[in-house]
Formats: C-alpha cells, sequence, structure tokens
C-alpha cells in the first residue's frame, strides 16, 4: 500500500514501464556490422595512404592490387598449379610437425607432471630451454635434418612442443585436493588416478597448451622454409620478396594466415567436443 | 593427559565393536602440530556417532586415520578385526564437497567406485543397484544427467549414492552437508538415517552442529584441541527413528546445553 502511495507521490501512473540496461550505442552493433566496419576503416585508411602516394608503391601496394593478386593466387591454388603443391609441402611440415610436437610434448608433460623425478630432474632443463629463443635453432636442424621437409618439421615441433609441455604438467596438477582424497579412499591405483582423474581434470589446460602450440607449429614451419630453403609456401614468399613483388607477398600471407586460423579453429573444436563439460570463449589462445 | 583413554560410555550402542582405535596419536612433522593425543575408541555395529569439537581440534585427521588415508604417528586402528593399513573397501567416506566429476554422467559418478574396484564390467553389472539407490534418494530421471546440471543437494544426495554402491560396513562422514541451506540440511540428516537403519551400517559423523549431532547420534564424542582428544562421550537415548519435531522436547534441549556447555568451556579456553 504504502509503496504504491510512493510511487504515485513520485509520479507514477500506475502503468507498464520497460527499461533497458543503457549501454554505449557503439557495443549495440551487431557482431558482423562491427567487424565489417572496422574492415572497411582499415582498407580505407590503407587506400588513402597509398593513392596519395604517401608510400612507396614497392613498400605498400594499394588494396586493389593486393586484391588482384589474392584472386590470381587462389585461381593458381584451384587450379592444382605450382602454388598448391608448394601450399601441400607446407601443410605436410605442419601436420607432422603438429604430430610430433603433441606425441612429444604430452610425453614429457605426462613425465614432467606425474613424476617428481621428471618435476626436479626433467623440468629445470625444459624450462632453460624454453627461455631461448627457439627459431636460432633453426641452422642447427637445417644442417642436421638438410633442404628437405624434415628440417621445417623439426623446427615446426620443437616451437610447438613446449606449449603442450606446460599445458599437460599443469593439467595434471588441477585435481583438486577433495578429488584425490577421493579417488584414494577408492582404492584407485596411480594408473587409474591419472586416466580417470588427473587427465579428465587436465584436459582444458591441455588445450590450451594445444591452441598455442597449433600456432607454434605454422610459425616455425615458415621461419623453417625462409631459413633452410626447400619448396613450400615460406619459399614461395621469400621469392616474392626478394623480387619485391609486395602485393604477393600480402596475398601468400593472406592464405598462410588462413590456414592458421583453420588449424586454430580446428583445435577449438576439437576441445569443445571433447571437454563437452566446459564452455569456452574460442579466442582463448594467449590466455597461457 | 590420559583422561581420554578412560573415558567409558554409560550407555549408547550396544552391538558388537567394529572400529576398535587404542591410543591413537598423530603429529604433523611440518609446524610440529600434535593433532591427536592419546584417542582410545570403540564403535559398535549399527551405532551412529558424532564427533563435535572446536575448529582444528583434530576431528578430519582423527577421521583420515581412521580411514586409512594417513597413518597414526601412534597407536593402532582394527576394523572388523583387521589392522587398518590403508583405504579399505568396506569404508565409505563423503566429504563436504560432493565432488562429482562433470565428464560423468550421475550413474557413471555412482558407479566410479566399482568401476575402479573391478571394472568396466562390473560396473556395468552394477548399474540396475545403482538406479535403484538413486531412485531411494529420489533421484529417478537423474541417471543421465551431467552433474552440471544438478544442484547442490542433489549433487550431495549422488555422492550418498556414489558411497553406498560398494556396501561399506561402516561410513565416514566429515561434515556431509554443511554446504547445504538448512532445509536441504534436515531433509539429507533424515535420509542418512533412514539409509544407516536399513543398512545397519555404523556412521562416524565429523560436525559443526550440536543440534544435528544430537538428532542423528547414539553417542556424541566432544573433542578438546591442543592437542586433540575426545574430553566426552554423551550417550543420545533418544528413541529411533529420529524426528525432526524431538527438536522441541526439552530432553533434546537438555543433551544440547550438556554438550553445548562441555564445548564453551574447552573452545575459549
Ligand atoms: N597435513 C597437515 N599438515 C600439518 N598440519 C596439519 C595437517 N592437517 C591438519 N593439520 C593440523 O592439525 C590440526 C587438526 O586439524 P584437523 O583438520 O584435523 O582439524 P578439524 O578439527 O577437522 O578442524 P575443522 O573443524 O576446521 O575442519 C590443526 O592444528 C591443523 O593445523
Ligand atoms: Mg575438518
Amino acid at each position: 500500500m504504502s509503496d504504491v502511495r510512493a510511487n504515485e507521490a513520485a509520479g507514477y501512473d500506475g502503468g507498464d514501464t520497460v527499461w533497458t540496461e543503457k549501454t554505449s550505442w557503439l557495443d549495440s552493433v551487431p557482431r558482423s556490422v562491427s567487424m565489417l566496419f572496422v574492415a572497411a576503416v582499415f582498407i580505407g585508411v590503407w587506400e588513402l595512404v597509398t593513392s596519395l602516394g604517401l608510400v612507396s608503391p614497392i613498400i605498400l601496394p594499394t588494396p586493389m592490387e593486393t586484391f588482384r593478386d589474392i584472386l590470381f593466387v587462389g585461381e593458381n591454388l584451384i587450379s592444382g598449379g605450382y602454388m598448391l603443391q608448394a601450399l601441400w609441402i607446407t601443410l605436410l611440415e605442419v601436420v607432422y610437425g603438429f604430430a610430433l610436437a603433441i606425441a612429444i610434448g604430452f610425453s614429457l608433460g605426462v613425465l614432467v607432471g606425474e613424476t617428481s623425478f621428471g618435476e626436479k630432474a626433467v623440468m629445470p632443463y625444459l624450462v632453460a630451454i624454453d627461455t631461448m629463443p627457439k627459431v636460432a635453432f633453426a641452422p642447427l636442424f637445417v644442417a642436421w635434418l638438410g633442404f628437405d621437409i624434415e628440417s621445417k618439421v623439426a623446427l615446426a615441433a620443437f616451437i610447438a612442443t613446449f606449449p603442450i609441455i606446460v599445458g599437460t604438467a599443469a593439467g595434471l596438477h588441477a585435481a583438486d585436493h577433495n578429488a584425490r582424497m577421493l579417488f584414494k579412499t577408492m582404492g584407485a591405483s596411480r594408473w587409474q588416478t591419472l586416466v580417470k582423474l588427473k587427465l579428465p581434470t587436465g584436459l582444458p589446460q591441455i588445450f590450451t597448451g594445444l591452441k598455442i602450440g597449433s600456432v607454434g607449429v605454422m610459425a616455425g614451419a615458415i621461419t623453417g622454409e625462409f631459413l633452410g630453403g626447400g619448396k613450400g609456401f615460406g619459399e614461395l614468399i621469400r621469392v616474392a620478396a626478394s623480387q619485391l613483388n609486395t602485393p604477393r607477398v600480402f596475398s601468400l600471407i593472406i592464405y598462410l594466415s588462413v590456414v592458421g586460423l583453420a588449424l586454430f579453429m580446428l583445435v577449438a573444436w576439437a576441445q569443445r567436443r571433447v571437454v563437452f563439460w566446459r564452455k569456452e570463449q574460442v579466442g582463448a589462445a594467449t590466455e597461457h | 593427559m590420559s583422561a581420554a583413554a578412560a573415558v567409558t560410555p554409560l550407555r549408547g550402542p550396544q552391538g558388537e565393536p567394529v572400529y576398535e582405535l587404542s591410543r591413537v596419536g598423530k603429529t604433523y612433522a611440518r609446524g610440529h602440530v600434535t593433532a591427536l593425543e592419546d584417542v582410545s575408541l570403540t564403535l559398535r555395529k549399527g551405532g551412529f556417532y558424532a564427533v563435535i569439537g572446536s575448529s582444528g581440534c583434530g576431528k578430519s585427521t582423527l577421521l583420515k586415520i581412521m580411514a586409512g588415508l594417513t597413518p597414526p604417528s601412534k597407536g593402532r586402528v582394527t576394523l572388523q578385526g583387521r589392522p587398518v593399513l590403508g583405504p579399505r573397501r568396506d569404508i565409505g567416506m563423503m566429504f563436504q564437497q560432493a565432488t562429482l566429476f562433470p565428464w560423468r554422467t550421475t550413474i557413471q559418478n555412482v558407479l566410479l567406485p566399482i568401476e575402479i574396484r573391478d571394472g568396466p564390467a562390473a560396473a556395468r553389472k552394477a548399474e540396475p543397484r545403482a538406479r535403484e539407490l538413486l531412485e531411494t534418494v529420489g533421484l529417478k530421471g537423474f541417471e543421465s544427467v551431467y552433474p552440471g546440471q544438478l544442484s547442490g543437494g542433489m549433487a550431495q544426495r549422488a555422492s550418498i549414492c556414489r558411497m553406498l554402491i560398494t556396501e561399506p560396513a561402516v561410513l565416514l562422514l566429515d561434515e556431509p552437508f554443511s554446504a547445504l541451506d538448512e532445509l536441504a540440511r534436515d531433509f539429507m540428516n533424515m535420509e542418512l538415517q533412514r539409509i544407516c537403519m536399513a543398512r545397519e551400517a555404523t556412521a562416524f559423523l565429523v560436525t559443526h552442529s550440536i543440534a544435528e549431532a544430537v538428532i542423528l547420534s547414539d553417542m556424541v564424542l566432544v573433542m578438546k584441541p591442543r592437542p586433540g582428544r575426545v574430553a566426552e562421550l554423551v550417550p543420545i537415548d533418544l528413541p529411533r527413528p529420529r524426528t525432526l519435531d524431538m527438536v522441541t522436547t526439552p530432553q533434546f534441549g537438555a543433551l544440547v546445553e550438556r554438550i553445548r556447555g562441555r564445548l564453551d568451556k574447552e573452545a575459549f579456553l
């Protein structure tokens, strides 16, 4: 009763009121529209900078030139031209490199995360190597494994292994005290505790490692090709750059990013399938 | 300080001895904490025991020693005639958190102890039993649901089923319902009584609530801190089955007062 009076006193007439929280108009624009908007601004500035002649065309091609080259490269890829062969080689390096990184990273991760020997004797070395700029090992891999894909696979795997080790080792420590105690009361063996408790609990971290690794494996393969030759996509970029064919460099990089993004999305998709009980943001690669 | 060893109950459960603790002590190396000193107890079959005492007086430590999760520094523990030297199959345990695993459905969580003990084939065979158990705690229809969709009370009920699936002779309960709201807690306590009576299980409950201890148990163990020891055994001779309205009886009030008086003296010393 008194509420109603208070409302009346405040000039409230008893009708329905619909109210919404105030948000900035910029935040209420749909995602697709805002993304397109940012792309348009980016290309507009790019166009302006190049058409006004602020930057030499050798350094920065116009958006139109780049777009034409993207179409050209796309045509070559679709018609199974030499670029497709180069892309295929790079893809092989990435796939083999990632598979190797997963196998080694996971095994070492379990060793380090599960045994005190691993934690005491192996982890310090892994940390030491992890702090090094791993790309600097590229010439060594080339010297050891030659100019074919092996050296690139090795570098790609080398870079991608560490985040997977870290993710796995951290994941194995994620199970809380209660859960461990419960497994103890059930008389679970060490193996059972690993497989039925620690690994499933650690899956989110393991996948974080895999996502970071999937980014690293691309970087490793391309760096390997820059420094160790061969016939991959990185070599195409290197050649185009040496000929000052900047539109080509740009379009090749764009195709490479598509491949990288696809690999990342694949891992994210696998995570959503496997770790179905946890909803996570797709873009969480850098949460480390 | 061997007074604790001399404490003998006036009455209480009359069954054959199930658990026997003699002069159990525990000193944690880290920090030189004497968590327990000279605890001697006999738990009888079908009895419901509640332990109450101020925070840090060694209740959880006592429970862990009885469960074989941590070794005593002194003394010995026997269960059904055999010394406790590690986790045992005839012990069921429950903690404050339900700890259901989110990648397993409710029924898979309930079957976990069987799966660990006897393998997945045995777990499959025990499925009808798990369904029955879930039904008795009102979780029929939630068998294939993942724990993320259960409320706190439902999760705790599922974890009771998980504890019971191996048909343990004794139940060790460390504040199992203290994370629940009062209504859910009362309900779960009555549920617990029903289960224990139906199975003639021996139960050992750690709690912070005097009322909960009195309404559930045949015997309340009052513990004193620093060093942790059992100061008094209070037999609770309220008739069974207990009902929630017994809390209004003078007999109940007198028992609560007696335990509270005992606790207050120790808690602030
Ligand atoms: N793992 C451990 N290492 C060292 N000291 C411990 C350990 N666990 C318990 N303690 C000590 O032993 C004493 C008793 O602890 P305990 O957990 O048994 O108490 P509690 O009665 O269960 O307390 P609460 O009611 O708060 O749960 C405390 O002083 C605590 O600091
Ligand atoms: Mg405790």
